[in-house]
């Protein structure tokens, strides 16, 4: 592929409107580490099958290592990078951190926006409801418990 | 100077780790998040077939595709290398044969990774294929060419100690069972990486995902030939290791190669199938255990005999053989002890060590063989391990020395917490309770490669405002190694965790640790933090003292200030003290090394199984089971871990839920398995691991012990608890259903096969005929003689 087969890619990123000239047939996981230097997104297989590379688009989770960037002009991407309000961090980045939700931190900004996504329809998740919305992000680390308790603790604290 | 006396201020406490909020807000860099200016990609070409021979490797129409830059052979990198002394057997790519599907032969450095998927394809390799072995009954049997020089035996290995067979003959009951552990992987989420640059000035820097820098600064010495002065290895934050990123490997050779040969950085990414290919993961194991009781349920002798499916490489595996054979005495007072051991070369990714190295399998042989032996003896299976304890403060027939020892409060914690006593006998259908203990090294005695040097060494630095630069070579693969170094230091010297400085994994600036392997960071990198952070206290009371008109032993650093114990108002800031020592004998330093005592015993083979300190577990799982479709889930899980002493409970805690998460994983349903020399399903989505939904409700117990020498009292954490887990959950099977499934892991194909066999078992029937070398006899330390 040439440099003139590259197209131009606007994409709305964490509230910002950024413009790449990308090969079309470049994932927007790829787009969104390589040409935009928001590495903060992770790959763990790069086939649909892990969620590491979750990120938000119109607040849902999407997993970017399938998704186009050309498909997304318009649609508002949320990455780990545009979690904080400035200097703030999010409760839920807050909660992972105070309970050792995160150990090695490889799938700790797929786990986050996925609850994040989960907080933002339902404040009060059960225990149950927790471990459904988060049941396609892979963790090794953690068993999970840790995640579960700072999603708990991150909603709990949003009521004070 | 005397040790603090008043309760710690950080030791102890749940606190924030150091890296969290760098984890958190997505800003710490794994190593495929490096980009450099003109950095080329680099991909691997590797072997389609379990086995063959290359004949020739025509790269012409690769290198003359527009955008590659380079492309390597074997005969490129021709040393060999391997992570033991005694296993140099790889090459970064495979000269002349391939022994697995996955062993690497070319690789391609292009401007992007497309293209050099693309030269991948033009590179052109005739293969002579040979049969391919894929079984440890197999390679035994030995037909073909074999894998590695004359025969597909890598290790073979015979120790006794005390004469078992006179032992046996004075038993009242003796038991013999084989079983099976399929071989399984680490799968960590972050799929290995690595960077690599050659500056104009000749030096060449590697960042990767590694757990063991040291070890892959050597083996970059040796295969590119350059002095290791001029080679620098960062290994950066690990995206999951659990042993799997404690080899060296072929891509981070490959990747230094070719920046020197492009001059141009280059990184490689493996993907997702590359990692189940470059695996050293869990070895399956065949297990014969022969245990001799009294009636009473005390052991008189064991014998036990494993064959390790190795793969086609050695990797650790000798350590991993010997593994196999070590740990059983230090959970269990065994009077007269046997141990054969064998591993074979198979023609699959190379096994290696995944969390527990070795000893989950035979962790699994024992605790479902005692398990049958209580119900046979009339015991309950708590009564019959009670029966059974290691003494602390001792040292066990294969010569293993114990110092704390908290197994018995780990399991009284287990039952208690579980009602296993009462609950057992009387669970609904389909439910049932399974009950194991374990112990494991708090880091290996002996080095990788033989030296008499530290372990792990630290270096301390301390600027004018009171900041703590902390140095050292240890590597946090996600278990929390920055904070237990920073925790210990800040301790120490009475600052925060936000005063100290960390830099770790980098070989130009940091002093060795042997890596995050054999879990041994806390316990030797921890007493080199120790050590290095009382000298410089020490430093600061001396010059505190003169300026307080006090005696130095009056003094107490804590909460950045060194004041009188007497009179607290009565001291100095933090910064004050570091200013006056600092004028009056330069710039403060510290450093603090550790080396383990030695461990091992009289015979050949003893280098394996030595730990300054031995961990302890126990657990109790309950389980769940489909009699329909043979399903088995696991509600709930109660472990107990002998600790020592938590540094930060709450790591430790997670920690522990990690390993029965893994374990769980183990025990119902990760397999690496193969059909016609192809793995199964190297991919994420057929691989099958725990999700968040089958997370069951974890209590966890901790214990301390305090041991003597570990720092504060701690033990490992790391790989202990997994291990107790895996049988119990088998023992539950049996509880719930009355069938043994001998075989890991318990899939529903197997359980329901055992309900509708007569014998009620799966699993396998005899060990295949081997020839084991002649039997090194040792003598048994003097606490064992005539018992």
């Amino acid at each position: 592929m040439s440099i003139a087969d590259r197209v131009v890619v606007r994409l709305r990123v964490n509230g910002e409107d950024m413009a790449v000239m990308v090969p079309p047939y470049k994932t927007l996981l790829e787009v969104l580490r390589e040409d935009l230097g928001l590495t903060g997104t992770k790959h763990g297989c790069e086939l649909g099958e892990c969620s590491t590379c979750g990120v938000l688009v119109d607040g849902r989770p999407f997993l970017s290592c399938l998704a186009m960037p050309l498909d997304l002009e318009g649609r508002e991407i949320t990455t780990v990078e545009g979690m904080a309000s400035g200097r703030e961090s999010h409760p839920l980045q807050v909660a992972f951190a105070e309970l050792g939700a995160a150990q090695c931190g490889y799938c700790t900004p797929a786990m986050l926006l996925t609850a994040k996504a989960l907080l933002d329809r339902d404040p009060h998740p059960s225990r149950q409801a927790i471990k459904e919305a988060l049941a396609g992000v892979l963790c090794r680390c953690t068993g999970y418990l840790k995640i579960f308790e700072a999603v708990e603790l991150a909603a709990a604290r949003a009521d004070r | 100077m005397a040790e603090l006396t008043e309760a710690f201020s950080i030791v102890g406490k749940p606190l924030t780790k150091p890296d969290a909020f760098a984890k958190v807000s997505g800003q710490t860099k794994f190593a495929d998040d490096l980009a450099l200016p003109r950095m080329l990609y680099g991909r691997i070409l590797r072997s389609p077939h379990p086995h063959a021979r290359i004949l020739h490797v025509d790269t012409a129409r690769a290198r003359a595709l527009a955008g590659v830059h380079a492309v390597l052979v074997g005969e490129d990198l021709p040393v060999k290398f391997g992570i033991l002394p005694v296993s140099q057997d790889e090459e970064a790519l495979a000269r002349e044969r391939v022994r697995y599907v996955g062993d690497p032969i070319a690789a391609v450095a292009a401007t992007d990774e497309w293209i050099a998927d693309e030269a991948l394809d033009l590179i052109e390799v005739q293969f002579q294929e040979l049969p391919h072995v894929m079984s440890i009954e197999q390679a035994i049997a030995a037909d073909g060419e074999p894998i590695h020089g004359s025969s597909n035996v890598h290790k073979a290995v015979a120790l006794e100690f005390g004469d078992t067979e006179e032992a046996m003959r004075t038993a009242e009951h003796v038991r013999e069972d084989v079983v099976f552990f399929e071989g399984n992987t680490h799968l960590p989420m972050e799929q290995h990486a690595a960077v690599a640059q050659y500056a104009a000035d000749g030096k060449l820097t590697l960042w990767t995902s590694s757990q063991t820098p040291h070890y892959v600064h050597r083996a970059l010495g040796k295969v590119l030939e350059l002095p290791m002065s001029r080679i620098r290895v960062v290994a950066t934050p690990n995206g999951g290791g659990f042993g799997g990123k404690s080899d060296i490997f072929s891509h981070e050779l490959v990747a230094a190669k070719l920046a020197i040969v492009t001059g141009r950085p280059v990184k490689i990414t493996l993907t997702r199938e590359e990692v189940f290919y470059a695996h050293r993961g869990r070895h399956p194991v065949l297990m014969k255990v022969r245990t001799g009781f009294l009636k009473d349920g005390r052991i008189k002798a064991m014998q036990f005999q494993s064959f390790l499916d190795g793969g086609g490489y050695g990797s650790y595996g000798v350590a991993s053989t010997y593994y196999t054979g070590a740990l059983q005495a230090t959970t269990y007072a065994i009077p007269r002890y046997r141990f054969e051991g064998v591993r074979l070369f198979t023609n699959k990714p190379p096994c290696g060590p995944k969390r527990g190295h070795g000893t989950p399998q035979p962790r699994f042989a024992l605790e479902t063989h005692f398990d049958k032996v209580a119900e046979e003896l009339g015991l309950d299976p708590v009564e019959l391990r009670l029966r059974n304890l290691p003494s602390p403060d001792s040292k066990t027939v294969n010569w293993l020395r114990i110092t704390s020892c908290g197994l018995e409060e780990c399991i009284i914690k287990v039952v208690a917490g579980s009602r296993f006593l009462d609950r057992r006998t009387s669970m609904p259908p389909g439910r049932g309770l399974g009950f194991a203990v374990s112990s494991y090294l708090s880091g290996a005695g002996t080095a990788i490669y033989w030296n008499d040097m530290p372990h792990s060494e630290v270096q301390l630095k301390l600027d004018r405002n009171g900041g703590v630069a902390l140095l050292c070579g240890a590597i946090d693969i996600g278990q929390g190694s920055d904070h237990i170094l920073a925790a210990i230091v800040a301790e120490v010297l009475g600052v925060g965790l936000e005063d100290i400085q960390l830099t770790t994994a980098d070989t130009d600036l940091t002093p060795i640790d042997l890596g995050s392997y054999s879990s041994r960071v806390t316990f030797m990198a921890g007493n080199a933090a120790k050590t290095a952070a009382e000298k410089v206290r020490d430093r600061l009371l001396e010059a505190a003292a003169q300026t307080l008109h006090c005696d130095p032993d009056e003094l107490v650093a804590r909460d950045r200030r060194i004041f009188r114990r007497s009179r607290p108002a009565d001291g100095l800031s933090f910064a004050q003290a570091v200013q006056r020592a600092e004028a009056e004998a330069g710039l403060v330093i510290a450093t603090g090394s550790y080396t383990p005592p030695k461990l091992t015993g009289p015979y050949k083979g003893s280098g394996v199984g030595p730990s300054p300190a031995y961990s302890y577990s126990a657990a109790v799982v309950e389980v769940d089971c489909d009699e329909k479709t043979g399903e088995v889930t696991v509600p709930e899980v109660w472990v107990a871990h002998d600790i020592g002493r938590a540094i930060n409970p709450m790591l430790v805690i997670g920690q522990v839920e990690g390993s029965v998460y893994m374990a769980l994983g183990e025990a119902l349903m990760e397999e690496q398995t193969f059909r016609l020399g192809l793995h199964k399903f190297p991919s994420l989505l057929e691989y099958k691991s725990p999700t968040a939904l089958e997370a069951p409700v974890m209590h966890t117990y901790l214990v301390e012990t305090i041991d003597r020498e570990g720092p504060f009292g701690a033990k490992e954490a790391g790989q202990g608890p997994l291990l107790p887990v895996i049988p119990a959950v088998a023992n539950a099977v049996y509880n719930a259903l009355g069938v043994r499934i001998d075989e890991i892991p318990i899939t529903p194909d197997k359980v329901l096969k055992a309900l509708n066999d007569k014998t009620k078992r799966v699993g396998p029937k005899a060990v295949p005929t081997f020839q084991f070398p002649p039997v090194i006899k040792s003598d048994v330390p003097d606490e064992w003689k005539g018992k």
